[in-house]
Order: C-alpha cells, then sequence, then structure tokens
C-alpha cells in the first residue's frame, strides 16, 4: 500500500464510509442508498462489472477498502447517467463512480494497466498541455500505449479509418506539428496548478 | 424574425480538421438559414468531458468549465451559452449549477480562476444550453417548419439521441426513456421518422470506445441492428461522439461480428441544412465516411 494510502487509514480510524465521504466526490451520499439495485441493473457494460453501483455503495459501508478501490468496476462506467435519472434516493451515482475511481488512482491503488485508466489520463495530459484536444496525438498515444512495436500493430489495423478520417478532413496530419489551443496557455496552466494545490491541500487536512 | 444571438462553446470536436468539423459546417448553414447568431466565445477551452475524471479529479475539471464560463459572461455578457457537443454541454451546465449551488466551491474555482487573471461572479447563474434547446423552445417546430424548401420526402430516418444529449439534463417535457423531438423535428422537415426505434437512448459505450474498444462496439452493434431492422436509410444523432461511435467502425463491427453494416449517420443539423435549400458541401456531406447518398442526390435537387 502507497505510504499515502495508509496515512489516510489511519487517520480515519479504519473507517472507510467517513473516509469515502471525507475525500471522494459526492462521497456523502452513499449513506443515502437503499440497496434497490436499480442502478445496478442500468449500466450499459453490466456484464462486466464485477462489482456494480449498488454492491460498490454496500461494500463501502462493509468497510471493505482494499477490495473496492482495486477493483476495476468503477472504470466500467461509460457516464451514460442512466442510474441518475432512476435512482430513487436521487444519488449522484455516476460523480461517485468517477470520483471513487479517481480516488483510486490518486492512491496508486487502481490497477495499473486497467486500460479506461490509462485513457483518462492521457486525454486529460492531452487536452491541458494546449488546452484543446489534439485528436491526432491522443489518438496516436493510445496505438502507442504498450509501446513501438504493438503500437505499429496497433496503427495499422486502425489505417483505414485513419485514412477515412483524413480522407473527409475529420483528422489533421499536421496537428502533430502543434495544432489547435488557447492562446493563454500560462495563464489555463497556472489555473490548473492552483486548483490541484486546493485538492490536495483537502487530502491532507485533519480528520473532523 | 429578429436575429437571436447566443454566446458559443463549439468544443474541441468541431474545429477545423477535428472529428466532428462537418457538425461545426452544418451548424453554419443550420444559423444562417435561421438567422440565428452564434458568437463564439474568445479563447474557450476544452471541458474535459467525461473522460478527465481519472486523472483530472473534481476541482480541476470544473475550473476548465469556470474558465469557459468567465469568459463567456465577460466577452458576451447576458447571453445564454449555448455549445453543440452533448459533453461539452453536460459538463458546461453540470459545473454552472454545482458552482452556483455551493459557496465553497465557488471560492475555490474563483482562487483558481484568478491564478488565470479570470473571475466568475455571476450577477445571475448563467443559463447554459443546449443547440437543441434553442431551436426547440426559443424557435419551435412551426418556425422550423417553414424554412423547409427541400422536403426530405420518401427519407426514413432512424432518431438516435444517445445518453448525454438525454440525461441527466434532456429537453424539458421529454421523457428520459423515449424523448420524441428528434422524430418530430425529421417529421417536421418531410421525412419518414421511426417512433418505435428502439435503440434511441442506447450508449454507444462514450469515451471507453477508445479504451474498450469491443465491448462498446458490441453495444453499437445493437444500435445499428436495430436501425437496419426498421428499414432506416440512415440514421440521425444530435451528439459528435455517437455520431463517430456509430459511423467510423462499422467496417471492424462487420470484421469481428461477421454483419455488413453500411448505414449513414449524420447529423440534425445536416438534415436541417439540405431541408434549408443548403448543397451538399454546406451541409458537411463531404465530411461522412459513409455517404449519405439520398441526402446527397436530395441537395442536388
Ligand atoms: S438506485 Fe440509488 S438507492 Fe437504489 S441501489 Fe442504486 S444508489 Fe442505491
Ligand atoms: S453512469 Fe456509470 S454507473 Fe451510472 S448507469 Fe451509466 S455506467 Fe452505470
Ligand atoms: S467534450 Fe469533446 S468536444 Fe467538448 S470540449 Fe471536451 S473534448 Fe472537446
Amino acid at each position: 500500500m502507497s505510504d499515502m494510502s495508509s496515512a489516510v487509514v489511519e487517520k480515519y480510524h479504519n473507517d472507510f464510509l467517513k473516509e469515502v465521504e471525507a475525500n471522494v466526490e459526492e462521497g456523502e451520499w452513499v449513506r443515502m442508498c437503499m440497496q434497490c439495485g436499480v442502478c445496478s441493473g442500468s449500466c450499459p457494460l453490466g456484464p462486466h462489472w464485477a462489482h456494480p453501483p449498488q454492491e460498490i455503495f454496500m461494500m463501502i459501508r462493509a468497510g471493505k477498502r482494499e477490495e473496492v478501490l482495486t477493483s476495476d468496476s468503477m472504470w466500467m462506467c461509460t457516464s451514460c447517467y442512466n442510474c441518475i435519472v432512476r435512482c430513487p434516493r436521487g444519488l449522484p451515482i455516476t460523480h461517485i463512480m468517477h470520483g471513487l475511481a479517481h480516488y483510486a488512482h490518486v492512491l496508486d491503488l487502481a490497477p495499473k494497466n486497467q486500460p479506461t485508466r490509462r485513457f483518462s489520463k492521457m486525454f486529460w495530459d492531452n487536452i491541458t498541455k494546449n488546452g484543446r484536444a489534439n485528436e491526432l496525438k491522443l489518438g496516436l498515444s493510445l496505438y502507442f500505449k504498450d509501446g513501438f512495436g504493438p503500437g505499429v500493430k496497433e496503427a495499422l489495423k486502425n489505417k483505414a479509418l485513419g485514412q477515412a478520417m483524413m480522407k473527409t478532413k475529420r483528422m489533421n496530419p499536421m496537428e502533430f506539428f502543434g495544432g489547435h489551443g488557447v492562446k493563454d496557455k500560462s495563464g489555463l496552466h497556472a489555473m490548473l496548478e492552483k486548483a490541484r494545490e486546493i485538492e490536495e491541500a483537502k487530502l491532507k487536512r485533519p480528520a473532523n | 424574425m429578429a436575429k437571436k444571438e447566443y454566446s458559443f462553446y463549439p468544443g474541441c470536436s468541431s474545429q477545423k480538421g477535428a472529428s466532428a468539423s462537418n457538425l461545426q459546417t452544418s451548424v453554419d448553414a443550420m444559423c444562417d438559414a435561421l438567422d440565428i447568431q452564434l458568437n463564439e466565445i474568445p479563447d474557450w477551452n476544452c471541458c474535459s468531458a467525461s473522460i478527465g475524471y481519472g486523472e483530472g479529479g473534481e476541482l480541476p475539471r470544473i475550473a476548465l468549465s469556470a474558465r469557459n464560463l468567465a469568459l463567456s459572461e465577460e466577452h458576451n455578457p447576458g447571453q445564454d451559452l449555448v455549445a453543440t457537443c452533448a459533453a461539452c454541454w453536460l459538463a458546461t451546465r453540470e459545473a454552472a449549477e454545482r458552482l452556483n449551488d455551493d459557496n465553497q466551491l465557488m471560492a475555490e474555482a474563483n482562487q483558481a480562476l484568478a491564478a488565470a487573471g479570470l473571475k466568475l461572479e455571476p450577477p445571475k447563474p448563467q443559463r447554459v444550453r443546449h443547440m437543441v434547446e434553442v431551436l426547440i423552445e426559443d424557435l419551435g417546430f412551426d418556425a422550423l417548419g417553414e424554412k423547409v424548401q427541400r422536403p426530405l420526402e420518401g427519407i426514413k430516418i432512424a432518431s438516435y439521441i444517445g445518453c448525454q444529449t438525454n440525461r441527466p439534463f434532456g429537453i424539458a417535457g421529454e421523457s428520459f426513456e423515449n424523448p420524441v423531438y428528434l422524430d418530430k423535428l425529421v417529421d417536421t422537415l418531410g421525412g419518414d421518422s421511426i417512433p418505435d426505434y428502439e435503440k434511441k437512448v442506447q450508449c454507444c459505450g462514450g469515451a471507453l470506445m477508445f479504451s474498450e474498444p469491443e465491448k462498446s462496439q458490441e453495444l453499437v452493434k445493437g444500435i445499428l441492428e436495430a436501425a437496419h431492422d426498421n428499414g432506416a436509410d440512415m440514421i440521425v444523432t444530435p451528439c459528435p461522439l455517437c455520431q463517430m461511435n456509430t459511423e467510423v467502425y462499422q467496417d471492424q463491427i462487420n470484421e469481428r461480428h461477421g454483419t455488413s453494416f453500411n448505414m449513414p449517420v449524420v447529423y440534425y443539423s445536416q438534415l436541417m441544412s439540405v431541408a434549408y435549400g443548403k448543397n451538399a458541401n454546406q451541409a458537411g456531406l463531404d465530411g461522412q465516411i459513409i455517404k449519405a447518398t439520398k441526402l446527397e442526390e436530395l441537395a442536388k435537387k
């Protein structure tokens, strides 16, 4: 377990529900779940969730910290918002799933090679570099995520698609040399750094 | 009718040479026909969509939208902020509502914004709207119908709305399980809608198409199959990610599942542009990977 992770366990005296309420986006809602199961029947990738949302909420209350945070279930969320509009208790389930996944990522307990975890990081790094998405580079880093050899194979597999996108002017090879972006990059970066600083400070504040 | 003006957030995928550039082309043509003026927010940034959550977390993500809201207020004061990308609309509206409900979050976002020399100080909560809301609520179906020069006669169109244009906010007065406004639009334009199309609000996998392509393509297969079984000539959608996910992977799906899909997927704004008398290029039809032949033929008339 990472140092940061053991420090929070101690801080919350092994009370995982309290830890989630304090540190996870919209985590204070977890207690409101009445275990009806509607959300679990709503996920488009349902069969691939080892622990569907309802079960995750139960596990949080049962203190199953390790099992929840190392699970790849939350990473199966497609952000479809089915659950949110159906939950009789009004839980912002989508955001709690995202929040748990992000928390597991920050503590580095999330599965290492989980593809959506890796893609989310790639995406964030891509859009924050210039302030706007560089779809070409995003595609390339996706293909080459496992190194050069597999990357070439992956890129070739998708060659026809790439060519079709370029032919219809929906992908621009010149994006490789810069591409779209905001003018005030330094302002944008300063803003994001400040936001991150505030979040980190919150993680470190004492438990109440 | 007086010109209607909005503060406009196009989003990354609508830029030149990006995956939904044909959406923007057709939105421009549609707005020209309807006398709508879109004032692009100067120096807008990406909203980080939903998938940014893993690395981005809460405040940095909300700060991105807060920056766009602040720039919109500063440069296009008093105008509703309008987005055409479902993810952009959702992220921005969600951020605006949370900021307005939560003073602490607003204070933190402003601390971050200050580092960029910006400030969010809404005199009243800013309205963040989807282009579809503008069409339905500010213009109305009657006005949309009046502009039709070339009815989409004999074209059968499955309305695929997807997730994020529909949930959690959706369009006022519509149900989450079976929204009908897109069918109504198809009918208004003179086309044949398929009101019973079962996959209207089915998820296409969203951004997981990139990280979990096999699982997501399975979902898309169902969306295409239902359109095909209902005799659709094409699918229409309001969402750039839905469009991309349902159109461009059809070859890969055919290869993997032994199917033979060749289903055009267009934007509502492309249907409208053609119906309003614009040519194929103005309607962005040159951006289709699977040609929307029936629409192209109509655009020549
Ligand atoms: S739908 Fe809501 S109340 Fe029901 S199990 Fe899911 S989170 Fe709990
Ligand atoms: S938003 Fe996520 S958690 Fe909710 S139904 Fe969709 S996939 Fe499941
Ligand atoms: S949601 Fe997509 S199009 Fe919209 S700003 Fe973000 S990356 Fe760009």
